[in-house]
């Protein structure tokens, strides 16, 4: 069940997408974090290979200056706890040769090998569109807001989509997992709060290419901002951390002041910024915060069969896939449930064939095969037709409601580039409008429409 | 067939690009012209405004009036044209050999030729670079977005509409939304004065009550699933938004007119050198480059408010492209600077000979009554009873002219209060 018209437009979508490798969790205060997070990044590395999903694996320098190489040198320690290998302390020439993008008051940094990054959206979709392959049911547009409980058992849920019956119920609903759980009657204390975090993202063509994941020490100021090179091969810089109201939970604007904030730490963190010309996009995201930064991860005797995966905040996504095995686990547990493996379980996945990164060569057999890849619609990230009538199918294919612009966008990366759509949004919204039979100005962009009418509508009323 | 070895290519079938096509063929030049879109025409075909023509056809027509003529041109002398053709790379093999990389549906075709006309026009300035922060919802367009929708396909965006930016093309986009029934709140301009024509000014804004927001800036854009508002303050004379002024205009759609960017990229990839002011290439009177035999018009040149400019910077163009393949290169020359003086903000191009006639293209600093703008070097001079940056500032020298400088070792064009 869904609330947005798409998968994957929570706090999976604007975050800071690395796989951590689990060495800066303290195990006796978060041992679940500590534990599934370095389980998580093991995993990724057999799912984004098996689901075709956008990923590296650089390793990561938690960068330290002037006074703060104690404080970083703990998670060395912290690393030998969690068994997490090949952390270690780099010092100022290798770290420089490790990566030169540094800035030069930089000391040293804590070197992690196995950090990764992934990207988040094409991540969620991948995953949802083999579960859909394996049998999942996919609901859009599916706001619960009731969860049916008779005699201590869950019953289903009642949602924007009608009732939908179950005897499990699994909340997995981010920022909202209290609210669920207070649906269910279950730790009415429970509150998740958003903790807003902000991002630069430049242009492709910038000479700073960080090489490795970089970050700043947390302090007990500063949760530490990253420079990084995503795997689109964008230079990305954040996050902030600032705690909102408990019920700005779809607050997701920019502030002038969190981006000030994060040019003054990247300006530290890196040897040289590109110009502020080259940013391409600002854009913030909402940590879903619990209490003491717990994760509820719980399968309930009351009601029974309702289970608990709320307040995942970071290391949140590099967790997801230990996550699962987990609660899995509970279930099968907790309510003798006979699991059997499925017999035509497909663990594979694959991408959309992209144009993007391809050698001509390849292009040009490609278009052979099918002409629409001959037809760029997106000149910025040279996405063709062909992506955009494959993604539209995709979302279809896997129950997607209403196909929006934004869905487009996170499958093709039409609209993600230098322009930020000026040049093909139009032309997305005629495909779409074209393929799923809508008007033009009824095409959805993200939750609204693209238009409101034709030309002379206002002139009519 | 399509042949693969070209004298000239010309990428971007805009004005300027089919100007530029026009003329190489004229000049006997093995020429073709690559589009990417399914139509020819670039950006005049969707103003359905008037405007264009005044220089160059003597008459005042609509830009797609405008482009249809170009079109019956085009079609006299026979130029050979690529559609749904989008480039994807240019390499640089030798000065009179370049590969120009094609996507086309029929395949990726890699074409050869002795030069490159450059024409790929300018792309939109969005709101993640004016620094607007706040929400991102649906309802925000660039101006070029939201005329594409209006006078190619027929949709209107929104109701109630705030403008970012007073260039001509704000003004006219708010009068278009006007005269659809919209209700246009505000125009809203980071300067002290407007950006476009005072003829727009009087003719957009006045005529339709459209309040004109001087020295302000939009900050933040508030809405959840569709634009709501836009958060507006007073700047500074650094033009930084004064906190305490900030007030609040609600609206359903935010049109952001601010400002074009020379479409370089695919160059800059090969070695291009850009001028900081234009933000189009650093180019010799012929409107060649850095890298030889790759010239560059129009829009990716320079942003032009008059497309009578783009055709011209086309043609001259193709007659650069003419004199280098006559030459084997242009030949190398003791090139003199092109050097700005007083209120100018930049100017086009940035070397000269002084062996032929050269037009120039400049824009002031800031508006400026009676002055006298010179060229002294040259001793020209052209009174003047009011530069604005919204009207590009055009001088044609002729090579007599020109010949009297020939012991100099720059050519200055400044502005000067008249007295
Ligand atoms: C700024 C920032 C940086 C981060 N950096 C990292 C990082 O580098 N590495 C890392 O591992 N983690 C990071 N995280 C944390 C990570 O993003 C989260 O832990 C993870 O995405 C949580 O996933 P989720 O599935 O629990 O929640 P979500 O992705 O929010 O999914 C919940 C879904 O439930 C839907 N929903 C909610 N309520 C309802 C309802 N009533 N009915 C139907 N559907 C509903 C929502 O629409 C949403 O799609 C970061 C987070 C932020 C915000
Ligand atoms: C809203 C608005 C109002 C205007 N009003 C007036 C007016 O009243 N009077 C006036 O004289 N002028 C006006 N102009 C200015 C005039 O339209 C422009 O100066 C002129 O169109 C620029 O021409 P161009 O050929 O340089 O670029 P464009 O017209 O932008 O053409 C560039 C072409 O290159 C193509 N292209 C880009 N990249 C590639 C690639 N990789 N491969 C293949 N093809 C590519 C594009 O698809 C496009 O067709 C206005 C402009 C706008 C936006």
């Amino acid at each position: 069940m869904e609330k947005e018209p798409d998968v994957g437009w929570g706090c999976s979508k604007a975050n800071t997408a690395i796989i951590h490798p689990g060495h800066e969790e303290e195990p006796d205060v978060h041992p679940l974090r500590a534990r599934l997070c370095k389980e998580g990044n093991t995993l990724w590395r057999q799912w984004a290979r098996e689901l075709d999903i956008p990923v590296k694996w650089p390793g990561e320098l938690m960068v330290f200056f002037d006074g703060e190489e104690k404080t970083a040198k703990k998670y060395i320690k912290l690393a030998k706890l969690n068994k997490i290998p090949g952390v270690r302390v780099v010092y100022r020439d290798e770290l420089l040769q490790m990566d030169s993008s540094i800035g030069p008051s930089a000391l040293g940094a804590i070197y992690a090998p196995t950090a990764g990054m992934i990207s988040p959206f094409e991540a969620v979709i991948a995953v949802v569109e083999n579960a859909v392959d394996n049998g999942v049911r996919l609901l859009t547009e599916a706001n619960v807001r009731e969860v049916k409980v008779v005699d201590k058992r869950v019953r289903g849920v009642e949602t924007t989509r009608g009732f939908i019956e179950a005897d499990i119920i699994i909340n997995a609903a981010g920022l909202y997992s209290d609210k669920v759980s207070r649906m269910a009657g279950v730790n009415s204390g429970f509150t998740v709060r958003p903790r807003r975090g902000e991002y630069f993202l430049f242009d492709e063509n910038v000479k700073v290419k960080p090489k490795k994941i970089l970050h700043t020490t947390p302090t007990p100021i500063t949760k530490g901002v990253y420079a990084i090179t995503t795997v689109h091969g964008n230079l990305m810089i954040g996050p902030t951390a600032e705690d909102l109201p408990i019920d700005a939970k779809d607050e997701s604007s920019t502030s002038e002041k969190g981006l000030e904030y994060l040019w003054k730490e990247s300006e530290k963190l890196l040897k040289e910024l590109p110009p502020r010309t080259k940013v391409i996009r600002t854009f913030a995201g909402l940590r879903p915060e619990p209490p003491e930064g717990h994760w509820r991860i719980e399968a309930h005797d009351d009601p029974w069969g309702f289970v608990n995966a709320a307040g995942i905040r970071s290391p949140g996504f590099a967790s997801a896939p230990a996550i699962a095995y987990y609660v899995l686990n509970l279930i099968k547990d907790k309510y003798s449930v006979n699991l059997a493996k499925k017999k035509r379980w497909n663990p594979y996945r694959s991408d959309i064939v992209r144009v993007k990164g391809r050698p001509l060569q390849e292009v040009d057999e490609l278009i052979r095969k099918n002409p629409e890849y001959g037809e760029i619609v997106c000149c910025c990230k040279t996405v063709s037709k062909a992506e955009v009538v494959k993604a539209i199918e995709r979302m279809k294919k896997i129950g997607v409601k209403t196909v929006t612009i934004d869905g487009i966008k996170f499958r093709t990366r039409a609209g993600l580039g230098m322009c930020q759509g000026s040049f093909c949004r139009w032309r997305v919204a005629l495909l779409i409008s074209q393929y799923v039979g809508v008007s033009l100005h009824e095409v959805v962009v993200k939750n609204d429409t693209y238009g409101i009418g034709e030309v002379k509508v206002l002139l009519n009323q | 067939m399509l042949e693969l070895n070209y004298d000239g290519i010309v990428i971007g079938a805009g004005p300027a690009g089919i100007a530029a096509a026009i003329r190489a063929k004229e000049l006997g030049l093995k020429v073709v012209l690559i589009e990417n879109r399914d139509l020819l025409g670039g950006i005049p075909l969707q103003c359905v405004h008037p405007g264009f023509g005044l220089h160059y056809f003597r008459e005042d027509l609509t830009g797609t009036e405008f482009i249809y003529r170009l079109f019956d041109k085009m079609d006299k002398v026979g130029v050979e044209y690529l559609l749904k053709s989008h480039v994807h790379s240019i390499e640089f093999i030798a000065h009179n050999e370049k590969i120009v990389n094609v996507i086309t549906p029929k395949g990726v075709l890699s074409l050869k030729a002795k030069t490159l006309i450059y024409t790929a026009g300018a792309r939109e300035r969005h709101m993640f670079e004016i620094n607007i922060a706040g929400d991102r919802p649906a309802g925000i367009y660039t101006a070029g977005e939201a005329q594409i929708l209006m006078d190619m396909y027929g949709i209107i965006p929104g109701k109630e509409i705030v403008i970012v930016g007073s260039g001509d093309i704000g003004l006219i986009m708010a009068r278009r939304f006007a005269l659809e029934g919209a209700k246009v709140k505000a125009v809203i301009e980071l300067m002290y004065y407007p950006g476009g024509l005072i003829r727009n000014v009087v003719q957009c804004l006045q005529d339709y009550n459209i309040p004109l927001y001087l020295s302000h800036a939009v900050t933040r854009v508030v809405g959840k699933k569709r634009v709501e508002k836009v958060v507006v303050a007073k700047v500074d004379e650094k033009l930084r938004p004064i906190k305490e002024t900030e007030f609040e205009i609600p609206c359903d759609t935010v049109v952001l007119a601010a400002g074009l960017i020379p479409n370089l990229d695919m160059l800059e990839k090969i070695g291009l050198l850009a001028d900081p002011y234009t933000r189009g290439p650093i180019v010799n009177e012929f409107l060649e480059t850095n890298i030889p035999g790759v010239f560059v018009a129009g829009n990716a040149l320079v942003i032009n408010d008059l497309v009578d400019y783009v055709v011209e910077q086309g043609e001259l163009a193709a007659e650069g492209a003419r004199y280098f393949l006559e030459n084997d290169g242009i030949p190398t020359m003791d090139w003199k600077p092109v050097v700005k003086g007083r209120n100018i903000r930049f100017v086009v191009p940035h070397y000269v000979s002084g062996r032929r006639d050269v037009t120039f293209y400049a824009r002031v600093q800031y508006p400026e009554k009676n002055v006298i703008v010179t060229i002294p070097e040259v001793g020209w001079r052209m009174k003047m009873f009011n530069v604005r940056p919204a009207e590009m500032v055009r001088v044609k020298l002729s090579k007599r002219l020109l010949d009297g400088a020939s012991s100099a070792e720059k050519i200055s064009i400044e502005v000067a209060p008249s007295e």
